[in-house]
């Protein structure tokens, strides 16, 4: 089976700071990994280089087995990536179903001149409410984002991403801010979307739903991977857990 | 109707052309500009020469078109990598060097413009009717554009560009086509105005038409098209209905830009539709 994600020795820093230190591992299609670790460990950083919203200081992104180091956000989008952010941006403008919509609109929005010449949105309006609905937004459709509580806006986030169907997701904490029902309810959708096929990487704080659903861990820590594989032998390890446990007790009570 | 009558028909036109460009790339993309003045000004030259030099005026007011969005997509693919808030500095900048370039060249007339540009053939109601129309077009074209997926995705760039290049838009060039298109526009209205006057200078394009533009566009109401024609009859026609507007013109569109900003960032097309909004409930 192919790679869909191959990390390669990618490093970064921010002014003194080495956030990111040969960083490497790559996601096999159909995986779904956890990639934890304390906060400022890195997580973050890594997948804004894997969706080129940073440029590492060294190293390569190759997505489908094709270096995308040096390719846009948005191309690396079109070949098959969709990210959430931890800091959620939601098209303050729009209704939460125009944000979905439009993300289900990705292809004609990605080239200017297909979006200058289509106009007719019923069908990306249909696929973006049944995707609301998928992640626990249905009924919600016409709410001004600007008053919708954090929880809600990490759905939104996940119910975007999924619009531009992607082939390999990275979600960036999407359980903050939900209830513990809530929250598995949020990776039991993710946990199907996975067993539909689309390769998953979910970065997260909650061990608890981490541990329930994924078959692979991949701990950061002081921007270093310390441990990659079978999640009873990653908690197992020692760095882990001094590297992990204490620092993230709260989350895990959470 | 009298000449005057047309030649306030002609220069409302004209406006609109120009207010409704500048809110396509201001109001739709995000993108402030304060030297939209100067693009108007690069088509109407292009267009005068075109015009001396005999050629026809669909020729002339396509060179205008042309030349602008040459230079808008010049400008823009400079300032695409410039922060947000650097572009209207950037932009007033470019105002100031274009219209002290064109000063200083004997081949465009230097401080003394262009004069005696053939008429177009159509006497000033035919010139009118002319440049109404393209107006209307314009305003279609607006209307169009923004209920358009490119309307969606300008919409997306200028809220949040990131998060619009995380859903598979790619927004610098998103951003650079709003500038062409807009500078486009305002180059074919230079044209017509070339036209219409048949004597350009290059005071005529400078900053306070810029800082004009910007007014009609933001107390007509940023991002609707409706609402910015609406602000552009309005800031066109007060200054010829009351002369003492005319004399203390540019303080009271500064003043009322201010404001607008400050209390109805909405503009005109904000009250009105809070407005309709309070009615329905009421
Ligand atoms: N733009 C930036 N400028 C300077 N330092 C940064 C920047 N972004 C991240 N950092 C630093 O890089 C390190 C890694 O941060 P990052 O946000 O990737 O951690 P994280 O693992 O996502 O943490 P959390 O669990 O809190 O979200 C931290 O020390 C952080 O302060
Ligand atoms: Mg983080």
């Amino acid at each position: 089976m192919t790679d869909t994600l191959e990390v390669q020795n990618i490093a970064i820093a921010f002014g003194g700071v080495q956030a990111l230190t040969d960083v490497s591992f790559t996601v096999k299609k159909g995986e779904l990994v956890g990639l934890i670790g304390p906060n400022g460990a890195g997580k973050t950083t890594l997948l804004k280089i894997i969706a080129g919203v940073l440029a590492p200081d060294s190293g390569q992104i190759l997505l489908g087995g094709k270096d995308v180091t040096s390719l846009p956000t948005a191309a690396r989008v079109r070949k098959g990536l969709a990210v959430t952010h931890q800091i959620v941006r939601p098209f303050r403008s729009m209704t939460v179903l125009d944000n979905t919509a439009l993300a289900a609109g990705h292809r004609f929005t990605s080239n200017p001149l297909t979006a200058l010449f289509h106009k007719a949105r019923k069908s990306e309006d249909t696929h973006a409410r049944t995707t609301l609905s998928r992640v626990g937004l249905g009924g919600l459709e016409q709410s001004d984002v600007n008053a919708l509580p954090l929880g809600m806006l990490k759905r939104l986030e996940v119910a975007r991403a999924l619009a531009v169907e992607p082939d390999l997701i990275i979600l960036d904490e999407p359980l903050a801010g939900l209830n513990h029902r809530e929250a598995e309810q949020q990776v039991d959708t993710i946990a199907a979307l996975n067993a539909g096929g689309v390769t998953t990487v979910l970065i997260e704080h909650n061990l608890r739903e981490v541990l329930r659903v994924c078959q692979r861990l991949l701990v950061l820590d002081g921007g270093r991977i310390i441990a990659d594989g079978d999640p009873t032998t990653v908690m197992a390890n020692r760095a882990v857990r001094e590297a992990y446990i204490g620092k993230a007790d709260d989350h895990v009570a959470a | 109707m009298s000449l005057y009558a047309y030649s306030l028909l002609s220069i409302v036109g004209i406006n609109i052309m120009l207010a409704v460009s500048l809110n396509l790339i201001t109001g739709f993309c995000g993108q402030v500009s304060l030297g939209h003045g100067a693009f108007f000004g690069a088509g109407a030259y292009a267009a005068a020469l075109c015009a001396v030099a005999g050629m026809p005026v669909p020729v002339a007011l396509l060179a205008g078109l042309f030349v602008a969005g040459l230079l808008g997509l010049l400008v823009g693919f400079a300032s695409v990598r410039l922060r947000e808030d650097f572009l209207a500095v950037t932009t007033i900048g470019v105002g100031f060097l274009l219209v002290g370039f064109v000063r200083k060249q004997s081949w465009l007339g230097a401080e003394m413009g262009i004069s005696k540009i053939p008429a177009s053939g159509l006497g000033p109601d035919g010139n009118a009717v002319m440049i109404l129309l393209f107006a209307l077009a314009t305003i279609a074209f607006s209307l169009y554009l923004k209920r358009s997926w490119m309307g969606f995705a300008f919409r997306a760039v200028a809220d949040d560009e990131q998060a619009a290049r995380t859903l598979a838009i790619p927004a610098s060039t998103y951003k650079l086509v709003a500038f062409a298109i807009g500078t486009a526009i305002a180059g074919l209205a230079g044209g017509l105005y070339t036209y219409f006057t048949q004597f350009i200078v290059p005071d005529s394009f400078g900053f306070i038409l810029s800082v004009t533009l910007m007014a009609m566009v933001v107390i007509g109401g940023t991002g609707s098209t409706w609402g910015v024609v609406v602000g552009t009859i309005i800031l066109t026609l007060l200054p010829e209905a009351f002369r003492f507007i005319n004399e203390y013109r540019l303080l009271i569109f500064g003043g009322l830009l201010v404001l607008v900003m400050r209390f109805a960032p909405g503009g005109l097309a904000g009250i009105v539709t809070s407005a309709t909004r309070r009615l329905r409930r009421a």
